[in-house]
């Protein structure tokens, strides 16, 4: 007797619709691959203390996004973004980012997190093979330590150990220049503001060997008042002082500092100052505090970066951050990308990526490199000026130099066993 | 001596704020979580009308003003309804309301962080007095701080109405029986220990940067001034204040790891050795 099929279906197409639910729920993004529109994930921190570095982020990204969308899209598609608030809670941007990709189809992430958050999204992306661009995340070991790196994640932001090199180098040369033999720190009391006065003053002694601390100060993140920090640096009687206090934290400092009438009794370098959120909130900002470049749109002196700056202002209604250039820079380098590969899939994009140059309005000589063995951005402007309690607010800038950063860079990779 | 200085000045700032709780808690009974707000809506007002109208004066008065009918408010509209309830009720609706004020600063004057700039009439040199380094605002802020001490001091143990006000906490039954309106008592003290919170964050202002939220951490070493000085005194939380700006002080320059963990063991010292506070009474 001759069997015949019954109706339903068969174990070979039940096998091969099992095996595609299983590429889908392994690779959600393969499926939707085709999809005519990208979506692109974004966490990022649009509440609490530091809401408005991630609202900033998000509104560099999407002015950046309508162009491209206005120019035919990632490869022809249609750039969706879809931005999640993780309130800066490291273990919540993991979450969204995984949810971003699994439930809400995304192919693509701009990680918006601060560093604290951006390792965890990192995780995710390893975990996932998602191709993930981290936007906001300034420490240098999520790309400089080799165990951090997957060829899915770069990093598109300045670097710590970049910024602690320029403004090391900086502040040596003025303080051989006035004399500056004895400085002060006072930095906040967290992994951020350690690491950094660290790595600032390896590189100040470095350059200007004689160079002595004699006193330390580490108020807790978000202190109220500075009053004993403050006295007790004038009764240090240090010439120099250094900082990375930010935002509303540096503010508050400057305004208690400034009825001690610190800033005539000492030079003082806050790396953090020269950034609109802090310009623009001191009412009586004191002139010649040394500063290192965040964001501010008259460095690099080029008509491209002032042109984005009011451009950013015109749609805002305020100026950008730090964070909105970066972030705007990681558009550009996926919309360039994307070009190059004909495609916007991640893995080609990812291998286009590595080693690309791009034009940009942030770069020190008008490109910027996304490095090849480390997925990191080099070339950015970055650079040091002082002070004026009006606009242009660091009227010059002087910009860092590249060959130095990088021999340094190596050095100091070498020291800490990344190569 | 400039770290003495230094450590009045924290602590008269510091006195500000928590004798307002200090004071809702010996009269009510009430451990005002939301005490902070306060603080913060101070700051907010102060600053709006400096920028308004550029004048300092006025300034501080919308910061003081605005938060006692805030506070009158918020006591007769909801706290006068957790009186009686258990004291998570009372802490739980404090909370929200924590949440709730940050949320209303955050609509109306958004999240990023401002600041109202020093006034020109004390951007001055510090004065150096007794070999301390004294800023003239910080002396104005003193002045205010001993004001208040004074007054608060003498008005409760020496005027009728603060007599009125002593008899209200220690029996409303009774006191209510007498004629006297205890809602309207309950509603001034709230209103007063929210104006005084709202004063020290006025005057706070110039010198602080303004965030929703900012009254936390405020509170937090106003509790510790409370709670060493003793739940309900005035002169406790005045000593408190003082004691803990001397530490935070000191602590910096001795101790500059262990600042926030001297102020805690001192808190643990004096609440083992006498667990009312300094100047706290045992509870009748």
């Amino acid at each position: 007797m001759t069997k015949t099929r019954r109706p339903g279906i068969s174990r070979r197409s039940t096998l091969a619709l099992m095996g595609a639910g299983a590429m889908s729920v392994a690779a959600p993004w393969v499926a939707r691959a085709q999809a005519k529109t990208i979506k692109i994930g974004m966490p990022t921190i649009l509440s609490g203390r530091v809401a408005q570095l991630g609202t900033s982020s998000r509104n560099a990204v999407m002015l950046e996004v309508e162009k491209v969308n206005g120019a035919g899209g990632l490869a022809g598609r249609q750039i969706e973004m879809v931005i999640r608030d993780s309130k800066g809670q490291p273990q919540e941007a993991a979450r969204v980012a995984r949810e971003l990709v699994n439930t809400d189809g995304c192919e693509l992430l701009l990680d918006g997190e601060a560093s604290s958050g951006s390792f965890a999204v990192h995780e995710v992306a390893r975990d996932l093979g998602v191709l993930c661009i981290h936007t906001c995340s300034e420490a240098s070991s999520l790309t400089a330590d080799p165990k951090q790196r997957i060829p899915n994640a770069f990093r598109c932001v300045r670097q710590g150990i970049h910024d602690s090199i320029v403004g090391g180098s900086y502040a040596a040369s003025i303080a051989k220049a006035k004399g500056l033999k004895k400085w002060a720190t006072c930095s906040p009391d967290y992994a951020y503001g350690r690491d950094t006065t660290g790595e600032f003053t390896l590189y100040l002694k470095r350059f200007a060997p004689d160079i002595e601390i004699i006193s330390e100060s580490w108020p807790k993140l978000f202190q109220a008042d500075y009053t004993e920090v403050v006295t007790k640096i004038l009764q240090a009687k240090p010439q120099a002082l250094y900082s990375c206090l930010w935002g509303g934290d540096l503010t508050s400092y400057i305004d208690q500092a400034n009825i001690y009438a610190m800033f005539s009794q000492m030079e003082v370098f806050a790396v953090n100052m020269a950034d609109y959120t802090a310009l623009t909130v001191v009412k009586n900002l004191p002139k010649g505090i040394h500063s290192g470049n965040r964001y501010i749109k008259t460095f690099p002196t080029t008509p491209e970066n002032a042109a984005w700056g009011d451009a950013y202002k015109a749609k805002y209604n305020e100026y950008p951050t730090n964070w909105s250039w970066q972030n705007a820079t990681a558009v550009m380098f996926l919309a360039e990308a994307a070009k190059k590969a004909n495609s916007a899939d991640g893995k080609k994009i990812a291998e286009v990526l590595k080693g690309l140059t791009i034009k940009c309005p942030f770069g020190a000589d008008g490109t910027v490199t996304m490095r090849g063995d480390d997925h990191t951005l080099v070339g950015y402007a970055i650079g040091w000026g002082t002070t004026i309690p009006q606009e242009p607010y660091v009227p010059e800038v002087k910009a860092g130099d590249w060959k130095t950063i990088f021999e340094l860079e190596a050095e100091w990779k070498k020291s800490k066993g990344y190569t | 001596m400039t770290q003495t200085t230094s450590g009045l000045i924290i602590g008269m700032l510091l006195f500000l704020v928590a004798v307002g709780l200090t004071l809702i808690f010996g009269v009510l009974k009430v451990v005002n979580f939301s005490h902070g707000a306060f603080y913060m809506f101070g700051a907010y007002f102060a600053m709006t009308t400096y920028q308004l109208t550029e004048s300092f004066a006025l300034a501080m008065l919308a910061g003081a003003a605005g938060t006692a009918i805030l506070g009158l408010v918020f006591e007769r509209v909801f706290m006068s309804r957790v009186y009686g309830a258990d004291v998570l009720m009372q802490l739980l609706v404090c909370y929200a309301f924590v949440l709730i004020f940050d949320d209303v600063v955050r609509i109306i004057w958004g999240p990023e962080f401002k600041a109202m700039g020093m006034p020109a009439a004390f951007q001055v040199m510090p004065l150096f007095i007794a070999g301390g380094v004294v800023p003239p605002y910080y002396l104005l802020l003193i002045g205010v701080a001993l004001v208040a001490a004074i007054v608060l001091g003498l008005g409760l143990s020496r005027s009728r109405i603060g007599k009125v006000i002593r008899a209200a906490a220690h029996n409303p039954g009774m006191v209510s029986a007498l004629g006297i309106n205890t809602g309207l008592i309950y509603g001034g003290v709230f209103a007063l220990g929210g104006m005084l919170a709202g004063l020290a964050g006025a005057l706070a202002a110039p010198v602080r940067s303004l965030t929703p939220g900012m009254g936390f951490s405020v509170l937090i070493e106003s509790f510790i001034v409370t709670v060493i000085g003793g739940m309900g005194s005035i002169l406790g939380a005045l000593i408190g204040a003082l004691l803990l700006g001397l530490i935070r002080s000191f602590g910096s320059q001795g101790f500059p790891l262990f600042v926030e963990g001297l102020m805690y063991l001192f808190m643990v010292i004096v609440l083992v050795s006498k667990p009312t506070g300094l100047f706290g009474k045992e509870a009748a």
